[in-house]
């Protein structure tokens, strides 16, 4: 007969920890329960060989085995001249060198350009890496000088600016100037600046702010302009480029480089004005969004490419270069600003209430406590645009600015160079070197990802 | 008035103030749902007070009024002298002297077990680091878990988590302590612990308002306890008198259902 025990007390000593079965662990036990598990997962494994067999060895023989590696011009490129099937061209890639990075650049200028590339890897490579010291001099750095530096740099500086804000007073302090400063500019400059303070202090009472402090910020923030002004007023003797001259890489990454830091900052701020409780704030927001994220970008660049001119005043022009920048910064903005605030909705009432508690004023609880986790959340999403945004700007070819794959497309019209590969060399050189851009920023988002988890200790 | 002399005044408003916390009859809608029905309260210096009574019965928003997580709509509510309005100003000033405890904790898990409590002392009340950090070892200390201070939240127990919770909100040296069912989200074998850091501040003589189910803390520590139900205080008593002699239908029957 079945006895059943209904009492049962466990020994004193608990049992010890016993390892998992061999079959279960190590690289046996890996390829089980990944490769072999099922008959469903070997088939899956076959065809995962098969597509790899497939398409592997092709992409080798043409880019690598049947390459040809060296050469000055189309002959060396053609089958029937060298006598055998021929691959990728590269020659033409090393001829076009010079072109893919700095466009039309003049050639006696290119130092500049490479002086901002190198600047800019200097100064973001210790950025990337948590552990180096002097971030917060680093970030300054980066976002604040560099781009001053790179804009002087790469364009000549010396602007030759005349009016400040102020020009439609009529108020002429006439165009006398010193070394390249125009005294009417600075003049002007000044005055809006009192002014800009003067309007501070009477409208800041009604929002519970303090006079000086006020006064204090916003000349604070006229001053750092008005040095940013300086700079790239100043006749600093470079030769002055202009931006239709500029192409190639160059191009591709001012936009992409220019989008993204802007993007970042101007969706965070958008993305809070969504979500703000004064409806002017919080309209103002919905529709810069929902407008920009409603057009296409090609008809934003379009737009500002060739209808722009008709509405602004005769004599009143914006550069080129400037305006799809703009374009493609407002247009990414549009979309981070609802990335983060998928990740603002993702955060609990109660961390707001938590950082209420403590007396925290809404400011601080949105930088200190909300923020940080929310864009923490929303990492894959903000990369996602990055990379996305690196692709698009190569829309810019529409309105005849030479990026990277602009600068290609042109190249393969030059008849020196005409062979039957050529187009798949350019564009599998140019997929090179977006994927590179592309894929290291996805790496890098997914190692940030995991550095700043928390979630996985308990 | 130069910032001194509202200092000043303040100050002695502070001082002069009778009770820690003041309500005169407070009430409150969610829409159109009356949810705090004329609640009079008066919380003198050092009193404890627990509140009880059934889920919805508004006592967790009578309590949240008292530091504005909630807006009343009618009556006033005075904290530690200080009138709450929506003026901003005073709304901080009132939350730099009230200390509140969640029952879901609400530590921000992206900070460590100290920057979570030395968070407000250096950017509310702009402490340097270092004394922030020393301030927030001191409480962490008090409520015995000084060696977790490099740890995430996430990496602790509840039970653990409620205590940080508890010296993150001393970290600001309030004057009044609210607590909102800090023991309702814990297992079992982890409500003691958290319980008997409550009576220790209790036996320190802080002000605190205690929302909880936990009637022995209220037997062992409370001057006072509440009933409410329905937005309403339907009872008000010293312990021993409310738990052996409830004078209310309402009490009894809730006391009944909660003390098997």
């Amino acid at each position: 007969m079945e006895t059943r025990t209904v009492a049962f007390v466990a020994p004193p000593e608990l049992r010890p920890q016993e390892p998992a079965p061999a079959n279960t662990r190590g690289a046996i036990g890996w390829a089980r329960a990944h490769l072999f598990g099922s008959v469903g997962q070997v088939l899956l494994t076959l065809l995962g060989i098969f597509v790899v067999y497939a398409v592997v060895p092709p992409l080798l023989k043409f880019f690598v085995f049947e390459a040809v590696w060296t050469g000055t011009g189309r002959d060396d490129c053609l089958p029937e001249k060298i006598g055998r099937p021929v691959g990728a061209c590269w020659p033409f890639i090393w001829a076009k060198w010079n072109q893919i990075l700095y466009g039309f650049y003049p050639a006696a200028e290119r130092w500049r350009v490479n002086t901002v590339y190198l600047m800019g890897a200097l100064l973001l490579a210790p950025l990337l890496f948590p552990k180096l010291p002097f971030k917060r001099l680093n970030a300054l750095a980066f976002f604040g000088i560099y781009p001053v530096i790179a804009f002087v740099l790469l364009t000549g500086g010396d602007l030759d600016m005349r009016t400040f804000l102020l020009g439609w007073t009529g108020l002429d302090f006439g165009l006398a100037s010193f070394a390249g400063l125009r005294v009417g500019f600075w003049l002007q400059f000044i005055l809006v600046a009192l002014i800009a303070a003067g309007i501070g202090m009477l409208v800041c009472p009604f929002f519970g702010g303090e006079r000086g402090s006020v006064a204090k910020s916003i000349l604070k923030v006229f001053a750092v302009l008005g040095v940013i002004l300086l700079v790239v007023d100043l006749d600093f003797g470079l030769e002055p480029v202009e931006t239709r001259q500029w192409g190639g890489l160059l191009v591709t990454l001012v936009i992409a480089v220019t989008g993204i830091t802007v993007s970042l900052p101007f969706g965070i701020l958008l993305a809070l004005g969504r979500r703000s409780d004064y409806p002017l704030v919080k309209y103002a927001s919905i529709i810069f969004i929902e407008f920009w994220r409603g057009v296409p970008l090609i008809t934003v660049l379009f737009f500002a490419t060739y209808m722009l001119p008709l509405f602004l005043p005769g004599r009143f022009t914006i550069d080129g270069l400037l305006r799809a920048l703009v374009g493609v910064a407002l247009f990414a903005s549009a979309y981070m600003a609802e990335v983060v605030r998928g990740g603002l909705q993702a955060i609990p009432k109660g961390q707001y209430e938590g950082a209420m508690a403590l007396g925290l004023r809404s400011g601080f609880m949105m930088r200190l406590v909300v923020l940080p986790q929310a864009l923490k959340l929303v990492i894959p999403g903000i990369v996602n645009n990055f990379i996305g945004l690196f692709k698009d700007t190569t829309l810019v070819l529409i309105v005849s600015i030479f990026d990277l794959l602009g600068i290609l497309r042109a190249s393969f019209t030059d008849p020196a160079w005409a062979t039957p590969t050529t187009l798949f060399t350019g564009f599998g050189f140019a997929g090179i070197v977006y994927f590179v851009f592309c894929y290291g920023m996805s790496r890098y988002s997914m190692a940030l990802e995991k550095r700043l988890d928390r979630s996985h200790r308990h | 008035m130069s910032a001194q002399q509202q200092a000043a005044s303040n100050s002695t408003a502070q001082g002069a103030a009778e009770y820690a916390v003041e309500l005169i009859g407070v009430n409150k809608w969610y829409g159109d749902f009356h949810v705090l029905r004329d609640i009079n309260l008066s919380v003198g210096r050092g009193e404890r007070i627990v509140v009880c009574g059934p889920s919805g019965s508004g006592k967790s928003t009578m309590i949240r009024c008292i530091n504005r997580l909630e807006e009343h709509q009618k009556g006033r509510i005075v904290v530690d002298g200080i009138e709450l309005t929506n003026d901003l100003k005073r709304i901080d000033e009132v939350r730099r002297e009230v200390g509140m405890v969640f029952q879901h904790f609400n530590l921000f898990p992206h900070l460590t077990i100290l920057e979570n409590c030395t968070l407000a002392p250096m950017w509310v009340r702009k402490m340097p680091k270092k004394e922030a950090e020393d301030l927030a070892m001191h409480f962490l200390a008090k409520v015995k878990i000084p060696e977790q201070a490099a740890k995430y939240p996430g990496q602790l127990s509840g039970g653990q988590q409620q205590r940080v919770a508890i010296a993150r909100a001393l970290c600001m040296r309030p004057r009044i302590m609210l607590f909102d069912e800090p023991t309702s989200a814990l297992d079992p074998e982890m409500v003691k612990e958290v319980l008997d850091t409550m009576v220790s501040l209790a036996n320190e003589g802080m002000t605190m308002l205690c929302v909880t189910h936990e009637m022995g803390f209220a037997r062992q520590v409370a001057d006072r306890v509440i009933f409410m139900d329905a937005g309403q205080i339907i009872e008000m008593n010293e312990p021993s008198t409310f738990f052996s002699n409830p004078q209310h239908e309402r009490t009894r029957l809730f006391l009944s259902q909660i003390l098997h």
